[in-house]
């Protein structure tokens, strides 16, 4: 198979640092991936072109960077499902300062993994013996500790495009997998002072459920449900003074009431009603908005046989 | 061609240009719609967040009502498409959970079967409807207008529930729609990335910087306006607009139209009558050149 691969090309140590594209055309095997096809235009056409890997086997997670626009490991994606019109655009993984072409600093994703103190805690008092966990808990856990550290969810995270501090998609999920785990935390198993820690700023109520991170994830760690389940512990544990959790509570409120969003009711009932400042910065939205009769009207709807969500919403109440 | 309509929270209430646009439009394409006006909110992915299975028996009621009705389900907003395909996904990967969901739904004389269509406007137009019926429809081709896509998450990801490998059309179809109308694409990467809606009251300073991030670029790309699928997307980019710019300290002023609005620009249908004057970012430029085109 001809194919051409388009490289986004970058040198720090440059002059004049820039990035361009530069476009080469090999001939690979139809069973090649990305990988091997970038490891044939370094070995044949230019010695220069870097690139991280080792295992080829989608284990060590040295491979990721953006292939066709989307994170993913190199090793793992077959050239013959990233041809479009004859040509495999590649870049470096995203949201990481590139050092050369395709080998990106993994520094700041390291910082990250250690914020979240990844090694178990256990509080409560120590057993005689060794820690009993249960099949069933590590049979969970293993969907998360199967991350490779790649970082493919962090390039494609769209909080970190805007906030750097953000702790992203592999550090949260790391940390889950001690949250989840019943010998951190205390005695029943509840990583009380973790939660807390994570649901301050830049934490897990900072993500969009944008769901980029479970696209990129090579490996199935799907690490935006792990931040899901980490709000849910969060709130499972009375964590529920701060704007996400009352997002997320007010919602069901909301809904068990009307069977509806209402749309004014939701901002308030997050921010607080008390909280004068915050509700003061959507006046000048909500005028615009009325001015423009796209204000949601003051008197809410309910939807026909409301009763019926009120009574599921009731039924299933946590 | 009928369906059973989920026209979703905001485009009843925020965006209630957009209902009325999508209505217009598929009477004049003869796109039959019936509404389900028991049905409740999908939950929007937020609901989902303190109480998943409650969210999955809400949408599962939905999907119960429109099997009454005997028809697919379409939506007009990209998160009710996708938070329903999510759901959908689940039960039909798991015949005893969907047995659980539907013990809940027995109360109300409601069954779902397990599987059920569900597509967007956006989707049942490419698909369904068709171009080669929808194009000679077309009365006022977009010409010179410069259109920048912009999906919203939930219609983008994740791929397997909204069975996208299977429909790569589904992909591009925003792209395909906007050249199959006359108009320029404007194409960008930020298409498919998040407008920042979900987190507007948790930190709204990154939810204004995507905000500006996506408008800005497509500005600085000359784009006339960005054309959304998504209402929730419509809030954030078109409602926030305004405080995104003063954020970033930048002036954008770029336009956000709802998909249906620019069907139905192509078809003939005034600007007016689209609900184009609710917009907080004037539309005004870009009937301009609706007129000169």
């Amino acid at each position: 198979m001809n194919v051409t691969i388009k490289v986004k090309r970058f040198d720090a140590d440059a002059e004049k640092p820039e990035s361009y594209w530069e476009e080469f055309t090999t001939e690979v095997a139809d069973n090649a991936t990305v990988l091997d096809a970038l490891i044939q235009v370094r070995e044949d056409q230019d010695g220069t072109l870097s690139l991280r890997c080792s295992c080829r086997s989608a284990i060590c997670g040295s491979c990721a960077m953006r292939i066709n626009g989307q994170g993913g490991l190199a090793c793992k994606t077959p050239a013959v499902d990233a041809v479009i019109d004859g040509t495999i655009t590649v870049e470096p993984a995203g949201n990481m300062p590139v050092i050369k072409d395709l080998v990106t600093n993994f520094d700041g994703f390291w910082d990250k993994i250690n914020q979240v103190t990844p090694y178990l805690q256990p509080q409560g008092p120590e057993p005689e013996a060794e820690y009993i966990a249960s099949n069933e808990s590590m049979l969970h856990l293993s969907g998360v500790t199967a991350c490779i550290m790649c970082g493919s969810c962090v390039s494609d995270c769209t909080v970190l495009e805007v906030d750097p501090t953000f702790l992203g998609p592999a550090a949260l999920a790391k940390a889950y997998r001690f949250t989840a785990d019943p010998r951190d935390g205390d005695e029943d198993g509840v990583s009380l002072d973790r939660l807390k820690d994570l649901g301050q700023k830049s934490g897990m109520w900072d993500c969009t459920r944008c769901m980029a991170c479970v696209t990129a994830c090579p490996k199935g760690v799907d690490p935006m449900d792990r931040i899901m389940a980490l709000r849910e512990q969060a709130m499972d544990a009375g964590l529920t003074n701060n704007n996400g959790a009352r997002h997320a509570e007010a919602f069901v409120e909301l809904v068990g009431h009307s069977g509806s969003l209402d749309e004014l009711k939701l901002p308030v009932k997050t921010v607080g009603i008390f909280n004068v400042p915050a509700l003061l910065s959507y006046v000048p939205v909500g005028i615009r908005s009325l001015r423009r009769g796209k204000l949601p009207s003051l008197f809410h709807k309910k939807i026909e046989g409301v009763e019926n969500v009120r009574r599921l919403v009731k039924k299933l109440e946590k | 061609m009928k369906f059973a309509f989920y026209p979703g929270c905001v485009s009843r209430g925020g965006c209630p240009e957009l209902y009325s646009a999508a209505n217009l439009v598929c009477d004049k394409l003869g796109i039959e719609l019936e509404e389900m006006p028991g049905a409740s909110c999908t939950g929007a992915g937020v609901l989902q967040e303190k109480n998943r299975l409650l969210g999955d028996i809400l949408n599962a009621r939905t999907f119960a009502m429109a099997e009454k009705i005997g028809s697919p389900i379409m939506t007009i907003c990209s998160t009710c498409q996708g938070v329903m395909a999510q759901a959908r996904h689940r039960m039909n990967a798991d015949a005893d959970y969907l047995e659980e969901i539907n013990s809940h739904l027995a109360d109300e004389d409601l069954h779902f079967s397990g599987d059920i269509e569900i597509k967007h406007l956006l989707w049942v137009l490419i698909e369904d409807y068709g171009l080669e019926k929808l194009l000679p429809l077309v009365t006022k081709p977009l010409k010179g207008m410069r259109l920048s896509p912009f999906y919203g998450c939930y219609i983008v990801r994740p791929t397997e529930a909204l069975q996208t490998d299977d429909n790569p059309e589904r992909k591009v179809a925003l792209e395909t729609l906007i050249e199959a109308l006359g108009a320029t694409l404007v194409d960008f990467e930020g298409k498919t990335r998040c407008c920042g809606f979900p987190i507007l009251t948790i930190n709204p300073k990154n939810s204004m910087a995507m905000v500006a991030k996506h408008t800005a670029e497509v500005k600085d790309l000359g784009s006339d306006a960005m054309v959304t699928p998504c209402p929730l997307c419509h809030l954030n980019l078109d409602g926030f607009q305004p405080k995104a710019a003063s954020q970033a300290g930048r002036s954008i002023d770029m336009p956000i139209i709802h998909l249906p609005q620019m069907i139905g620009m192509a078809l003939g249908i005034a600007p007016k009558d689209l609900g184009m004057k609710r917009h907080i970012v004037s539309t005004q430029k870009l009937e301009l050149k609706l007129q000169e085109a």
